[in-house]
């Protein structure tokens, strides 16, 4: 159940907002870059050791 | 008693995390629970921040921006000294493991700036009447969110890896000042619309300036920004060191 945030609703949920999508992004960055690099290191170790 | 035994164990701990084979070891066997820890400290310090907390008598329901403001300024703050720490490592005793920690905190301590700035902006306009003022904090925090982007920049402008580590440790260190500023300018410069620090720490007690009915989802929430910083920094070094390994490999196929 969404509180009654009076006057400022808009402030508050644009805060929060922000916010997750910011932090969505940063994690989905350092995670997809992670996930890049690690199939492309495995598939180099697998050169190396053929 | 106990510290001291505890500090022996820690330090020789401490200085093996910089084998690389040892901090993905032990990252890697962390990693789950400290995602796991961090969805519920964050969950809940959130969840309860925003829906279970009453508004402010003076500044209404604005208040509950503060279990993301003060979280994430904290964070930006604290995330710059693990860049200096681990550019002070490096410098001294040229390991790679703690640059690329380094590294990969300041994207993270970038983003958490911009949050800071963001919802500090948002909570600025209806209480000072103003989306931005040149208070001191606010000034040194922007120069701090400069000092981040030239950071992240210059790694990404120069190939030579040894070269670009000292460089950015370099400014690192200079920038350390303005993440000092940026934490002390309310005690240094008694002026400015800011507020003062919400919470302090002095001999080893947290200090908080507000009522338990907002503190307490905040400390919640400041626990889960850091788990969350701790969470960004580890798959970050991880894949900075892998990186690293992939580069070296590429480096010996070429030569074939």
């Amino acid at each position: 159940m969404m509180p009654d945030l009076g006057k400022y609703a808009v402030e508050v949920t644009s805060a929060y907002g922000i916010t997750f999508l910011l932090i969505l992004i940063i994690s989905f960055l350092y995670w997809r870059r992670g996930l890049i690099i690690k199939r492309r290191l495995m598939a180099a170790e697998a050169r190396k050791d053929a | 008693m106990s510290t001291k035994l505890g500090m022996k164990h820690f330090w020789p701990f401490f200085w093996k995390l910089a084998n690389p084979k040892v901090f993905m070891r032990w990252s890697g066997l962390c990693l789950p629970w400290i995602i796991a820890l961090t969805v519920l400290c964050l969950g809940t310090g959130l969840i309860w921040g925003f829906f279970l907390t009453p508004d402010d008598a003076r500044q209404g329901s604005t208040v509950k921006i503060i279990y993301l403001h003060v979280p994430s300024a904290f964070i930006a703050i604290n995330g710059y000294f693990v860049m200096v720490l681990g550019s002070l490592f490096w410098l001294v005793r040229r390991q790679h493991v703690s640059v690329l920690v380094a590294k990969a905190s300041a994207p993270i301590g970038m983003t958490m700036t911009v949050i800071a700035l963001t919802t500090g902006a948002i909570w600025g306009q209806p209480i000072w009447g103003t989306y931005w003022v040149w208070d001191p904090r606010l000034t040194s925090f922007l120069i701090l969110f400069l000092f981040y982007i030239g950071y992240v920049a210059l790694w990404a402008a120069i190939d030579d890896q040894d070269k670009v580590a000292d460089l950015t440790s370099v400014l690192a260190l200079v920038g350390a000042v303005f993440a000092v500023l940026s934490r002390y300018a309310v005690i240094f410069w008694n002026q400015g619309l800011h507020q003062g620090t919400t919470v302090t720490i002095a001999d080893g007690v947290s200090q908080k300036n507000i009522s338990s009915i907002f503190f307490q989802p905040l400390l919640l929430s400041m626990i889960g920004f850091g788990l969350l910083f701790l969470t960004l920094l580890l798959i970050g070094a991880r894949t900075e060191i892998r990186a690293q390994r992939l580069q070296v490999l590429e480096g010996l196929e070429r030569l074939k």
